[in-house]
């Protein structure tokens, strides 16, 4: 313990005396963590900042169903099937294969050019639709290892009991599938959280570009600073939950003896 | 080469001197005058002997023109090595008043953010539409004026907001502008619209929105904003130019420099004989379209 905390100590000195007596210090430390400009921007962001944490909201809401629904496609077994498999692999392919903020620039920009009617032309609408599709690409992946990772003999034995394919994958593999792949999951979603400041490459006004927006008032980069700590803010909660539930089922499974 | 330019400079002072002395009453204010720093052997440079500018890439219409080239490529794009364009121009001219020939100048494309980032700089000024605010000045080294600009709106014609003549007429539409703007401010503080204002990363999304009706008006500079109306827009129309915010000193473009460079003061004063002699209005009345107007919005 003790030799934790001065190891500890010792490196973290090193580094942040590296850093203060760099040549470049004084300028950064102006231009980057400038105390003025952080309370001058601070309001602003954070106030920006709910629409990331919108975006966020609605989004994961959608994915934990759409995913699980092309996951559960791509797992019907049988030759019956192969075409919606076909689809199911196409998509997870693609939109996996797709830089996420192109995506959410073309669809932003380019959908509502359609000119088509009823069709709804916000771009936040569209940079949503845009991450959900990214997004669900990865869950459903994760959600498909997850089945797969139960065994076929409880697919057999369910099967045997008379309930039908559907059934099976409903009652007997995805409930046993998900409780596995919650660590996975909360995984992406911290991705998920990250990527709402693409969302601004669309032209809507969140953190990022308030950030942007300040930055060029300013001629001062400590705005994104300022929109970095808002970010480790909403992040840190989940990446911290995710990790204490991996490390709670690595101990529950060690201590059952099943693996 | 600092040693050599030193004593070209006392080689200088001790020639005015003697010259001086045979001309009579300025003799002896010369012989104590230092060196003059902005004599372009004494410049701190960034490639010694040459003048090196930088602009972004893209480089657009109005303020670069002529074909592309070196970097510069593309679509809507211009090559700075042309001398062509009202910045080009000016550009050209204030390397010119500072003593640099034209094959004396170089380009390089920065983008508008590395402009006033800290560290060192790969250019000795940078040009690119560039708003003069005092928080700004506090980044960067930010000249005198080579343009006071105006701000505009742009619509696609036949729409509601295209009749609009008055600022208060403006409030109901949706706007959008290019991100680190100054357009933006002008947006909240002047209009102060009742929709949330959307801001792009490229002139080119935010008329790409204008077309798709994601916004209704595109504020930008009244040069672009007449050049996209007329040139890249086939429906386009400058509703009308916004009054400045506030009753404070115009809105115009400065050169961007090094905070604390030397060159500085020599640019500043290479614009103000440059507006002296007529220079910069004879530029504008050749590159900026003249006849271009716009009702003023009231």
């Amino acid at each position: 313990m003790a030799t934790a905390l001065i190891s500890t100590v010792v490196v973290f000195t090193a580094i942040g005396l590296a850093i203060v007596t760099a040549p470049g210090w004084p300028a950064v430390h102006e231009a980057f963590l400038n105390g003025k400009v952080f309370r001058a921007s601070f309001p602003d962001i954070a106030r920006a900042f709910k629409l990331n944490v919108k975006i966020f909201l609605v989004a994961e809401a959608v994915i934990l169903v759409f995913a699980l629904g092309i996951a559960m496609l791509r797992s019907l077994p049988g030759p019956v099937f192969f075409p919606i498999r076909a689809i199911a692999i196409i998509y997870t392919d693609v939109f996996r294969g797709i830089p996420t903020i192109l995506v959410v620039t073309l669809l932003a920009l380019g959908v509502p050019s359609l000119g088509l009617s009823g069709v709804p032309i916000s771009a936040v609408f569209w940079a949503t639709v845009g991450l959900i599709l990214i997004y669900s690409a990865y869950v459903a992946e994760v959600y498909r290892a997850g089945i797969e990772s139960v065994h076929p003999s409880q697919e057999a034995a369910a099967r045997s009991l008379g309930l039908s394919r559907w059934q099976t994958l409903r009652y007997v593999i995805v409930p046993q599938a998900v409780r596995r792949v919650i660590p996975p999951l909360l995984n992406d979603f911290i991705g998920l959280q990250k990527d709402t400041a693409l969302v601004a490459f669309a032209g809507p006004v969140e953190a990022l570009r308030q950030a942007g927006i300040d930055e060029a008032a300013n001629f001062n980069f400590t705005p994104y600073v300022c929109t970095a700590v808002l970010f480790l803010v909403l992040t840190i909660p989940l990446t911290r939950t995710t990790d204490w539930l991996i490390a709670r089922d690595r101990r529950k499974r060690a201590a059952s003896g099943v693996t | 080469m600092r040693t050599r330019a030193f004593v070209m400079a006392i080689v200088a002072t001790l020639a005015a001197a003697a010259c001086g002395s045979s001309g009579g009453s300025t003799a002896s204010s010369a012989g104590s005058t230092p060196a003059n720093p902005c004599a372009k052997s004494n410049l701190t440079l960034v490639t010694p002997g040459q003048l090196t500018i930088g602009t972004d890439n893209p480089a657009f219409d109005p303020y670069f023109q002529g074909p592309t080239g070196h970097e510069w490529t593309g679509q809507f794009n211009h090559d700075p090595y042309n001398d062509q364009g009202f910045e080009d121009a000016t550009a050209y001219a204030v390397a010119q008043q500072l003593g640099f020939s034209k094959d004396q100048v170089n380009w390089v494309a920065v983008p508008f953010n590395n402009s006033y980032k800290p560290g060192p700089k790969n250019f000795d000024f940078y040009l690119a539409q560039v708003s003069y605010s005092s928080k700004r000045a506090q980044g960067a080294d930010l000249s005198d004026s080579y343009y006071d600009v105006q701000q505009a709106v742009v619509a696609l014609q036949g729409k509601p907001i295209s009749s609009v003549t008055t600022v208060a007429g403006l409030k109901p539409y949706r706007f959008g502008t290019q991100i680190g703007t100054t357009s933006y401010d002008l947006i909240n503080s002047v209009i102060q619209p009742s929709q949330s204002t959307q801001v792009y990363d490229t002139s080119n999304a935010a008329l790409q929105a204008l077309k798709n009706g994601q916004i209704d008006g595109l504020v930008t500079d009244f040069p672009t904003a007449y050049y996209m109306a007329n040139v890249q827009l086939s429906n386009g129309t400058v509703v009308g130019i916004l009054p400045g915010a506030g009753s404070g000193p115009k809105e115009h473009f400065s050169l961007v420099l090094q905070k604390g460079s030397a060159l500085t003061q020599c640019v500043n004063g290479a614009l103000s004989a440059l507006r002296a002699d007529g220079t910069l209005a004879q530029i504008q009345d050749r590159w900026l379209n003249q006849a271009a107007h716009a009702p003023e919005l009231q």
